[in-house]
């Protein structure tokens, strides 16, 4: 059975039809990305999964017993509050030192533990972010514009940790994203949403899909040329991602 | 003789059960920037003590169940069109001068309004206590089961909703806890200062905290302090009580934060 089987989703919300006719499903251990412009539905639909937002329509049917870790587009921690990472990892659920050290290492975040997180930059926020959904143990990772604020080199580095991950876990990852060459390059499938699904597939499918193509224009019209491109030129730079980058090389070559 | 027949005695014992009530949920209130709310909630007791007082019940049942009704209203309106700041300030001061006007009307009826708006500790009473405290407990009760729940929803709803928390009940949780400290600190600070009690001392405590909980106990730390501190200046120096308890932990937050402003200039 697939992880999510969503049919017929709509949402309405603020008298705004924001999602209709969406429907779906993510199978075990492939990593699904979801691009489309600002408003498009595109976080609604995550945290429909999620079940912070109810359908008005339709189904959104979980695979009984599925283990969802989900990281937030934005988490805004007042700065009243004081709480450190490790203390973070432990909510709501407390777990050992141990778990919380071996998440935090698979986020590519071993160090920060004793770290305010009011103290911690963007990028690794979102690996503090990601350690705590990997404590769930995941079945289904769901990250909404987890490299928000980050850096080309950083949020490229964010992703390969993703698929780190998959590759380790086996989990299955449902993503949003506006850096559509990074993303689009990582992913097995690509969903491209505007209100409802306009077109979806591989990666280099979608990429040359006319929905997609009026979505986006013809700017990022080969979006993994274009991505090939970026990347070499940092590279003739001599800049110091050249592991990276090196590392994107090569999945490109396969 | 025990104890308790000490007017002096009870006081202080009344100040500090409120203290530590209002530590874990002043916590929250900072956090979650419900001041306003709290505003809100308090001000309405002054309704629930004429309703009381005209219907010929208990006082701290009037108060409870109009602090209920205004946290509750304010929950459901909240989002609804207005802006949460305005909708609080328009609730919080109607509830205020509604209350005002009703306590008006109670002829026949002595009462000292000022005991109402300003607290009247040195007045607490042993069945008064003994509401106090069983207040007290039942709120720290229902922070100690809700704490976690309660705090993944104040660092973001839908990471609470992903864990399976629903972030509507545990504001539900807060709004009859703050209805309850409201109803049980009436006594000890009065409707005007009882946000006082909430936002100060975790306020103070905010500079030596490193964890949610760190700054909860050392929020009741700077309560019970302040309360028991109160209680000595307000007999030496002969003043009001529930104002003089507000002062000390006023100057403790000044103390703290002027220190934490300090050693940042110093050590960063």
């Amino acid at each position: 059975m697939s992880l999510v089987d969503i049919r017929g989703l709509a949402v309405r919300a603020g008298g705004r039809q924001i999602l209709h006719d969406v429907a779906f499903a993510i199978e075990p251990g492939e990593i699904v990305t979801v691009v489309g412009p600002n408003g498009s539905g595109k976080s609604t639909l995550l945290r429909s999964i999620v079940g912070a937002v109810r359908p008005t329509a339709g189904l959104v049917a979980l695979k009984p017993g599925l283990r969802i870790g989900y990281v937030p587009q934005k988490l805004h921690i007042d700065p009243t509050l004081p709480i450190t990472v490790r203390r973070f990892l432990g909510l709501p659920h407390p777990v050992s030192d141990d778990e919380a050290q071996m998440a935090l290492t698979e986020a590519g975040a071993g160090d920060l533990g004793t770290r305010q997180m009011a103290d911690l930059s963007g990028g690794q926020f979102q690996r503090v972010l990601l350690a705590r959904a990997l404590l769930a143990r995941p079945d289904l990772l769901i990250l909404d514009e987890a490299t928000q604020g980050m850096d080309q080199p950083g949020s490229a580095e964010f992703y390969r940790q993703i698929e780190k991950v998959r590759t380790e876990l086996g989990c299955a990852v449902l993503m949003v994203s506006h850096e559509l060459h990074v993303v689009m390059a990582a992913s097995d499938r690509v969903i491209c949403l505007n209100g409802h699904i306009c077109c979806e597939g591989a990666p280099e499918h979608v990429a040359s899909a006319p929905e997609y193509r009026a979505l986006f224009g013809t700017g990022t019209r080969g979006a993994l040329a274009l991505y090939r491109h970026e990347h070499t030129h940092s590279h003739d730079h001599g800049h110091d991602h050249d592991h990276a980058h090196g590392h994107h090389d090569h999945e490109h070559a396969e | 003789m025990s104890f308790l027949d000490s007017f002096l005695a009870r006081a202080t014992l009344a100040g500090i059960g409120t203290a530590l009530a209002a530590a874990p949920l002043g916590c929250f209130v900072v956090w979650r920037r419900m001041a306003y709310f709290g505003d809100a909630t308090a001000h309405a007791s002054i309704l629930g003590v004429a309703l009381a007082l005209t219907f010929d019940v208990p006082v701290f049942g009037g108060v409870l169940l109009a602090a209920l009704v205004m946290a509750t209203s304010v929950s459901v309106l909240a989002g609804r069109g207005f802006a949460m700041d305005t909708l609080l300030g328009v609730m919080a001061h109607s509830a205020l001068a509604f209350g005002l006007v009703a306590v008006s009307f109670l002829d026949g009826v002595r009462i000292d309004l000022m005991a109402y708006l300003f607290g009247d500790i040195l007045a607490v009473g042993r069945v008064d206590l003994a509401l106090i405290w069983g207040g007290a407990v039942l709120v720290l009760g229902l922070m100690w089961w809700r704490w976690s729940a309660i705090l993944t929803a104040t660092l973001n709803p839908d990471l609470a909703h992903a864990a399976g928390i629903d972030p509507r009940r545990e504001q539900m949780v807060l709004t009859v806890a703050l209805a309850i400290v409201v109803a049980v600190a009436i006594k000890v600070v009065g409707v005007l200062l009882i946000v006082a009690l909430l936002l100060v001392p975790a306020a103070a405590a905010r500079p030596f905290a490193r964890t949610p909980e760190g700054m909860a106990l050392v929020a009741a730390g700077m309560g019970v302090a302040s309360a028991a501190g109160g209680m000595q200046f307000a007999y030496l120096l002969d003043t009001p009580t529930g104002p003089t308890i507000v002062c000390v932990a006023a100057i403790l937050f000044a103390i703290t934060s002027t220190g934490d402003l300090l050693r940042r200039r110093l050590f960063r």
